[in-house]
Formats: structure tokens, sequence, C-alpha cells
């Protein structure tokens, strides 16, 4: 079955979105977007060191992506900067440096834009295995951080105050991007992992009323916009990545609508 | 857990000091069990950073503290819920602890907003917002419950009523409790110890014994001593007051 290139796109995209999309709504309530940007960017310094040691790339991003997390909560540490600007800072050098490295190695064929933008014919069985494996992991971390982490999302001095541990819970969820980003980076490109995060849950935030419903609402949303995305991109032979985010967003815009009628029911 | 005294929480010589400013020094101070401390004082004089050190919230203090349990209800002073979240009040009873149906239905009622069970956090008053956080720090049976001006933004009769719900709860759950409020009458009633601050303890005691103090006097005027006489006079016609209030 896992033959077809499609069909292995289509298992690697369903594995991602059943783990963009809860993990998706927390970066959204905790306004981490541009936190998912700077370890997406720095991703391709992942992938340069997956082609020269010839490591796994999932492995080898992840690897990268972790250690750019915990550098950046060393240096809000120790400077004055403010977040976004640590941010910034961290995400182009990240990129700027991979670009640079790819360039010195050109005893290898890179598709850069397969890279950026994600390229569903790269899919391999290996990667699925990896995806759902790996997807499994962080949604069972995930759940087991779940109480203690949507309390300090909510207060953290409350979370703090009755018992939970929320820097840990915090430390761990850093992990599980780092994780998210690596196991999606082939699908949909490094340049566009934050989308399939943001817009999702973004979409969901428009018609539910529950934290649960929101996350559930998230993955459906994620596994929507793979098929559809998925298929249109075959159909019209665009790379994968803009294909499915390009999908999210119709269902985003879809979901404007909804607001628009609680609105009018308000009044 | 330390049974032989009751102490809950204890505050020995604490601080906390915030770039290079003390907001809070030398405090020291014990919850026990079935006991209400009240912290009152100016604003800026400290009581919030108490009761945030007595819950291990700051970590870089001096002095020390002993914490003996580990069920704690906190009601914060201030609380934002951002709008990305779509929060209902019975999502929020469970945010820190999982708690039966019927637990978050009794304690909802108890605080008199069962009404509001499954309306959004974003949409509810101040007054009826704090009645919910009460209601979560209470619905947890807490062994020590931390009040940071629990009844802010409540109107007069519910303040009343909430109060004595509040004394209650350290009758029946015998669960000691740590109270800020600017409510003088209240605090001179129904606590069995008051610490004022000013940066750090002016004086502390029974009620009576603070209401004589001088520090007290000074930081407070000399028409709050008079509070306690005068509100003992009053003593039995407010209580059949609150009685009616409470069928309400």
């Amino acid at each position: 079955m896992f033959d077809d290139f499609f069909v292995r796109a289509l298992f690697a995209g369903i594995g991602i979105a059943f783990v963009t999309g809860p993990l998706g709504c927390f970066v959204v309530w905790r306004r981490l977007s541009y936190f998912g940007d700077t370890l997406a960017h720095s991703a391709l310094l992942g992938v340069t060191m997956a082609y020269t040691l010839d490591l796994n790339i999932a492995i080898s991003v992840f690897l990268i992506s972790s250690v750019i997390a915990l550098i950046l909560i060393q240096l809000q540490k120790k400077t004055n900067l403010p977040g976004d600007a640590l941010l910034g800072l961290l995400a182009h050098s990240s990129l700027a440096v991979g670009l640079v490295v790819i360039g010195f190695l050109t005893f290898i064929r890179f598709d850069i834009m397969g890279l950026l933008f994600g390229d569903i014919l790269a899919v391999t069985t290996d990667d699925l295995l990896i995806i759902w494996t790996g997807g499994a992991l962080i949604l069972l971390v995930l759940k087991l951080i779940w109480k203690p982490l949507f309390a300090s999302t909510v207060n953290y001095e409350l979370a703090e105050a009755e018992g939970l541990n929320p820097d840990r819970a915090k430390a761990i969820f850093t992990i599980l991007m780092a994780a998210v980003i690596a196991i999606s980076i082939k699908m949909v490109g490094l340049l566009l992992i934050t989308g399939m995060l943001i817009i999702p849950a973004a979409m969901a935030r428009n018609i539910s009323d529950s934290p649960q419903k929101m996350v559930i609402f998230s993955i459906i949303g994620g596994l929507l916009s793979v098929v559809l995305g998925l298929y249109s991109s075959l159909e019209f032979n665009t790379s994968s990545g803009p294909s499915i985010i390009a999908a999210a967003l119709v269902l985003f815009i879809l979901s404007l609508f909804k607001i628009k009628q609680s609105i009018k029911l308000k009044n | 857990m330390n049974t032989e005294n009751n102490i809950l929480v204890k505050l020995h010589n604490a601080g906390f000091k915030q770039n290079n400013k003390w907001l809070v020094e030398g405090v020291s101070l014990t919850v026990e069990k079935g006991k209400i401390v009240t912290l009152i004082g100016p604003n800026g004089s400290g009581k919030s950073t108490t009761a945030k050190i007595a819950l291990g919230i700051y970590k870089n203090i001096e002095g020390n503290v002993e914490k003996y349990t580990n069920k704690v209800g906190y009601v914060p002073q201030k609380i934002s819920i951002d709008w990305t979240l779509p929060l209902r009040v019975c999502d929020f009873m469970l945010l820190t602890e999982s708690i039966s149906e019927k637990d978050i239905d009794e304690a909802l009622s108890l605080t008199g907003v069962i009404h509001l069970k499954n309306k959004n956090l974003g949409n509810l008053s101040g007054g009826e917002f704090q009645r919910v956080l009460i209601a979560r720090a209470i619905s947890k049976k807490p062994e020590l419950l931390v009040l940071d001006e629990p009844v802010q933004g409540v109107d007069y009769t519910g303040e009343i009523a909430l109060y004595e719900l509040i004394k209650n709860i350290s009758d029946t759950l015998s669960c000691g409790i740590l109270l800020i409020s600017h409510d003088l009458h209240t605090v001179m009633t129904a606590t069995d110890h008051v610490v004022c601050l000013n940066g750090h303890v002016c004086c502390s005691g029974s009620p009576m014994d603070v209401a004589k103090n001088n520090e007290y006097k000074a930081l407070f005027g000399e028409k709050a001593s008079q509070i306690l006489t005068v509100y003992e006079h009053k003593h039995d016609h407010v209580h059949s007051d609150e009685g009616e209030i409470k069928k309400n």
C-alpha cells in the first residue's frame, strides 16, 4: 500500500495533523508563533548537519532545534533584549548559517525549494515510521503534562501556588515543539511549519467555546487541510507545503462566518 | 505533614528583593489549621508579596519558608484571561485538580454563581469572576487557603455573605486561611491573628492588640482603632441581618 508516493504522503500528513492540532492550540494560547518560526528556521541547520554527518533528517533537526530552544531560554535569562528581538536574532542567524553551510557542501545536491516548502515525493516509508511513532510519543507526553501546562497557560502563579510545577511543563513543551518541527519538515517545509501549527488552531478558536473542543476542531481542521492540500498539490502540480497551508487558510476564512453569526446572535 | 502543632505554613524572617529594592522584609508568621491570619497594610506594603512568598511563587527569597501542605487553594489579586483561550466556568473549575461534578456545583452554589457554570469566563463581570475564583479555590477542599483581596468588586451584601462563607469554610474544613483584606471591619472580627505590614511587620497579634497598637494607629489613623468597638456594639444586629441575606 505504501508503494504509492501519494499514499505515503497522505499518511504522513494525517500523522502530522494529529500532532500539530493540539500543539498548535498551545502555540496560539501561549503566543508562541514566532517561537515556532525560530525553531523552524533553525531546522535548516539540522538538515545540513544530517547531510554532512549522514544522519536521519528528523533526528538531526530535533537535536539542533532543541539546542536552539535551550540557547534561547538562556539568552532570555542573561540579556535585557526583548523576547521578539532575541527570537529574530536566532531565527535569521540560524537560517543564514544554514544557507552558508549549504554553500560549502557543493558535493551534495540540495533541493532548497523542497526544504523550504515541503516535498511530497520525498516522503519515504522510514519517514512514515518516524512520523507515526514520534507523533504518538509527542501526544503521549503532551497528555502527561496537559494539566500543569494548561493551568500555567491560564495563570502561571495559580499553577505554581497550587503545586503543579509549571516550569518543568514549559521546558518539556519546548522539546515537544522541536520534535513536531522535526517530524513535519519534509512534508510542510521549514518556512510553513508554523502555519500548520497556527492556522488550524486559529480556525478552531473561531468555532469553539471550550479548550477541549478547540483541540478537536484544530485536529479536524489540520486533517482536512492535509487531504485537500495534497489532492490539489497532485492536481495542480504545486509544492505540498503551500497547498496544505492554503487549504487551511480557506478553512479559516470559512470559520469567520461562524463568528459573524454568533456576534449577530448576541446582539 | 506536621500534625503535632497543626502548622501549615511558617515564614521565618522572610523577605523578597526585586531589582535591588526590598518589596517586603523580615516577615515571620504562622498559619495553622482552622485559623485565619489576616494581612493588612497600605498599598505597596508587601501584602501580596508576602502571600506569594508563603505560596512558594517567589523562589529567591531571604529567610525561610516551611510549607507542610500541598493542598493549596489560591485566589490571586489580579488575573486576566486571554481572549484566545475559550474557557467556560466549568473548565476553569477543573484547572488545577480533577474534582467531581458534585463538588463543582456545591462550590458554585455556595458563592452564588451556579447559574454561570456554562458561561464563558470572558463574559463575566468583575464581581461574578471574583465569586468564581473563590469557588474554584474552595472546591478542591484545600488545607491552606490564600485569599488576596477575595471580595474586590463584589457588591456590599455579597461581601458580607462571602466573608461569612470564608469563616464557615475555615471551621468546617478546618483549613488555615491567609487573608489579605482592606476591609478593617471583617479583619477585626473574623480573624484570629492580624499582621500589619508596611514593608516589614509593623505589629501583629490578636485584632484587639493590633487595634490598640500605636503603629497601627499611625498607619490607619485614630478612627481605625475605634472600628473594633463600633463593630462589637453592632454585633448582634449584623448577625441577624446576615441570616436574612443568606436566605436571599
